[in-house]
């Protein structure tokens, strides 16, 4: 076997005081070799990213590596001056990140940013540096590199600007490539084509891959050997075949335990003999954006012609990758947004034809959690003062306001003194859980979730779905549930409407729209799912993750 | 990475502003001075030695304590002015002038300001096309050469300043709300207000106001400065407060005819003013790294 490339031994490094733990990382050592891929797996907060800043020696101010060595080429990094690690990154070593949307600069064009990797270490003339350019567009599968040369960074698409990144990092052939969650900010059939294109390039090039994710669908699929890290720990690593199939932490046995399973057996739905909570018929909604005073207005068709019915006690499935117009569908309903026209049919009023303030007392029938539990809670209320305001502003008295808010405080597994704290003090999983107390406070019919577990790590993403499921069931809930992860998706649904550009494309039963899709979108859609070679092992520990 | 830290159970974040505060140097710096002058400017009639206003023809000019001439005395320890009237004593009276037209000023230019960004940034769309017209306009328009305008057309009194001054300088704030407001107005906390039936004067008072009141203070302390600075200047080309009303500006105007065999005379209403200015901005500048630390630039 080749020698390592990358070989970090007993790595620990410190984080600045007062802060919940120590080490941001603790002992940890593992190899890159030649032509592999290893995966660094962990939930957030692992300590991965950290790991993979550290090579590069990227980390932030605050964060110092204490002991440990990190020897790539047979030179430790961590000795290194400055000047000599700026000479090995880009050419050596090379890094792909997480945000495409961001990771390139704006103001050049990306053949003029490509070639600025040469022009720093290499010595060529304009047209080799050119030819070098043009080669690597090819080489990352871009069409028309000609036109993409002189293209701005905001006139491709998030894949195409990932494609970049690689070819950046490609660009001089280096010993390691260090890719930090490439394809997380992407939409999933755009994931399948990058995952692809790396375990093509991995043939071609000798660099070693480290490759951070928190996906081990992802892992299954492009995994030579996978590491797992948690509280800045290594539990467990190995090839990718013994991690997967037959892990020995439990921690690790923990995760893959709450991987969404993919739909397997076939399931036809019981009919529902209870009434339509939700009708909608021929919905619509285009926006218009004006380019400047003198170009004609741009328009957007987010929302063409939809019509669907729930019954009550269902959770319909909206599936679609971004851009398809889910969101602005329920923000539609819930006229968080004007609808252009249609009918929004919930529990027999009329959403789409009230007015603004004949809608108030109607409100409460039709709520939502959004996605991001960061931005949804208001940082200077207390939870309390927060969770009550819904049923305050229907005219509730607050005595039985308050019983209702910690009922559900304990419907939601939230210890009753988070009334008298601030949303800073919870974690993402718990604000979600806040978020959806606070959503049904006013006793609502449906419960609109819009990516509201997609934000989440897989533990506590599991956690949320058979909560909402449980609530679901409890309370005879209409949930609507916006995801664009089929796996999740298929979970907690009865019911999945596909979209595309603001159109539904399919729509079916669970099983049905698994096992026998009929538009080709559903079927790009399902065949794009990460790891669906992989047999996942079960272990029925789902509590564990709870319990260590 | 960056996980939040729950210092203490039950620390609201204006709590932990304030502890963050209290370690800041420039704040305490700040605030220390800027109380410093409040005091004075309330206590005056008691702090100040003599009458600011009564002219003793025989004493006057006389240098600060510090000179050496035959004239100092311990009776007038920063001088006489060119009428004989006792400067520390003008000096400490200035303070509650420029305090005075400071505070009012960034009041009204506050309210005014704050309530256009905030609807503009709110409700968007035509309003806010409105909105953002009257900024332009007013942006487009000298404020020095306006408020000398209008002082001079209306007369000039210490009411009249404020007031102009007032309805001159609420362009910063009006641009800085209003985008602060875009921003907290996309966040999902809002949305989900709308969606529980919360109206929009709640929404605008509960939801929204809280999270920009960092911004406020920051530009309430940049426009004080600014007023506090007009003024100055206002007096000091006649046409702000009258004598013999004690003003740091007018003091500074007084002595102008003085100024290269009197230095010491512009220098000391000079200082204070300085001092004043510098000690507000500190503590603006204070209160947005500990209230928005990746504001700083």
């Amino acid at each position: 076997m080749a020698d390592p490339v990358l070989s970090i031994r007993n790595l620990t490094v410190g984080l600045p005081v007062k802060l919940d733990r120590k080490n941001a990382v603790t002992g940890i050592s593992f190899d890159v070799r030649p032509r592999e891929i290893l995966c660094v797996v962990g939930e957030s907060g692992s300590g991965k990213s950290i790991t993979s800043l550290a090579t590069m020696g990227l980390l932030s101010p605050g964060l110092k590596v204490t002991s440990g060595s990190i020897d790539f080429d047979g030179r430790d990094v961590l000795k290194l001056s400055n000047k000599e690690r700026n000479a090995m990154r880009g050419d050596q070593m090379a890094m792909i990140f997480q945000e495409p949307m961001t990771a390139l600069n704006p103001a050049y064009t990306v053949g003029a940013q490509i070639e600025e990797v040469f022009r720093i270490h290499r010595t060529l003339s304009a047209a080799d540096r050119r030819a070098e350019v043009m080669r690597l567009l090819e080489e990352v599968r871009l069409p028309e590199p000609k036109r993409l040369y002189d293209a701005f960074p905001h006139q491709l698409s998030g894949g195409q600007r990932q494609r970049i990144m690689i070819a950046m990092a490609l660009a001089l052939d280096p010993k390691l490539l260090i890719a930090d969650e490439p394809t997380t900010a992407l939409d999933v059939t755009t994931q399948a084509q990058i995952l692809v294109l790396l375990k093509q390039l991995n043939e071609r090039h000798d660099a070693g891959i480290m490759f951070i994710t928190h996906d081990f669908g992802v892992v299954a699929e492009i995994a030579d050997r996978v590491v797992v890290m948690r509280h800045g720990e290594i539990v467990e690593q190995g090839t990718a075949e013994e991690v997967l199939n037959n892990p020995q932490h439990p921690y690790t046995r923990a995760l893959i335990d709450a991987v969404p399973r993919p739909m397997t057996e076939d399931t036809t739905p019981e009919a529902n003999e209870n009434p339509v909570v939700i009708d909608v018929q021929g919905l619509n909604k285009t926006f218009t954006t004006s380019t400047g005073m003198f170009k004609p207005a741009r328009t957007v068709t987010a929302v063409n012609n939809v019509s669907f019915q729930v019954k009550r006690g269902e959770t319909l499935g909206i599936v679609g990758e971004s851009g398809s117009g889910k969101t602005t569908l329920v923000r539609c309903l819930m006229r968080l947004i004007e609808p252009d026209n249609g009918a929004i049919n919930i529990s027999g009023v009329d959403f789409a034809a009230k007015s603004r303030s004949e809608l108030r007392s109607h409100r409460k029938d039709i709520q939502i959690v959004f996605q991001d539990p960061y931005g949804s809670l208001n940082p200077r209320r207390t939870i309390g003062s927060q969770l009550i305001q819904g049923a305050i502003n229907f005219g509730i008295p607050r005595k039985e306001a308050w019983d209702r808010v910690y009922k559900l405080l304990d419907i939601v597994r939230m210890p009753h003194d988070s009334v008298n704290r601030f949303p800073s003090q919870f974690s993402g999983g718990q604000r979600q859980r806040l978020c959806i107390a606070r959503a049904l406070v006013v006793q609502p019919k449906v419960l609109i979730a819009d990516e509201a577990v997609s934000a989440l790590d897989v533990s506590i993403q599991r956690e949320v779905l058979h909560l909402l499921n449980d609530i679901r069931d409890r309370l005879g809930l209409t949930v609507i549930f916006i995801t664009h992860d089929l796996r999740v998706a298929a979970q907690i649904c009865n019911e999945v409407l596909v979209m595309q550009y603001g159109s539904v494309v399919e729509r079916g039963g669970v099983s049905q729209i698994f096992n026998a899709p009929s538009h080709d979108y559903t079927k790009a859609l399902l065949s794009a799912q990460p790891g669906q070679n992989w047999d996942m092992p079960v272990f029925d520990e789902g509590d564990t993750l709870a319990k260590i | 990475m960056t996980t939040p830290v729950s210092t203490s159970a039950h620390t609201s974040p204006t709590k932990q502003v304030l502890r963050q505060a209290l370690n800041h140097r420039g704040v305490m710096f700040g605030a220390f001075v800027v109380l410093a002058i409040i005091f004075i400017a309330i206590f005056a009639p008691m702090l100040a030695p003599h009458d600011p206003y009564e002219q003793i023809l025989s004493r006057k000019l006389i240098p600060p304590v510090w000179f050496d001439s035959p004239k100092t005395t311990w009776d007038h320890i920063l001088g006489t002015d060119h009428l004989g009237r006792d400067y520390l004593s003008r000096l400490i009276y200035g303070a509650r002038i420029s305090l005075m037209i400071g505070f009012s000023a960034m009041l009204i230019s506050g309210v005014i300001g704050t309530t256009l960004g905030v609807c503009a940034g709110y409700f968007g769309g035509r309003i806010d096309n409105v909105i953002n017209f009257v900024i332009t306009t007013r942006l487009s328009m000298p404020v020095v050469l306006v408020a000398l305008a209008v002082v001079s057309l209306m007369g000039s009194s210490l009411t009249v300043v404020i007031w102009v001054l007032g309805l001159l300088i609420w362009d910063r704030f009006a641009v800085v709300m209003r985008s602060a407001t875009q921003q907290v107005r996309g966040l999902d906390f809002v949305a989900s207000a709308e969606a529980l039936g919360s109206t929009t004067p709640r929404i605008l008072f509960v939801e929204v106001l809280p999270n920009i009141l960092n911004h406020f203070i920051v530009i309430a302390t940049l426009e004080m400065a600014h007023a506090i600075l007009l003024e100055a200047a206002l007096s000091f080309l006649g046409l702000g407060v009258q004598p013999p009303d004690p003003s740091w500006g007018l003091m500074i105007s007084e002595a102008k005819g003085l100024m290269f065999f009197d230095g010491w005379l512009i220098a000391i209403p000079g200082t204070a003013l300085f001092l004043l200015i510098l000690a507000i901005n500190l503590l603006g500048d204070g209160i947005r790294d500990v209230t928005a630390p990746e504001n700083r630039n």
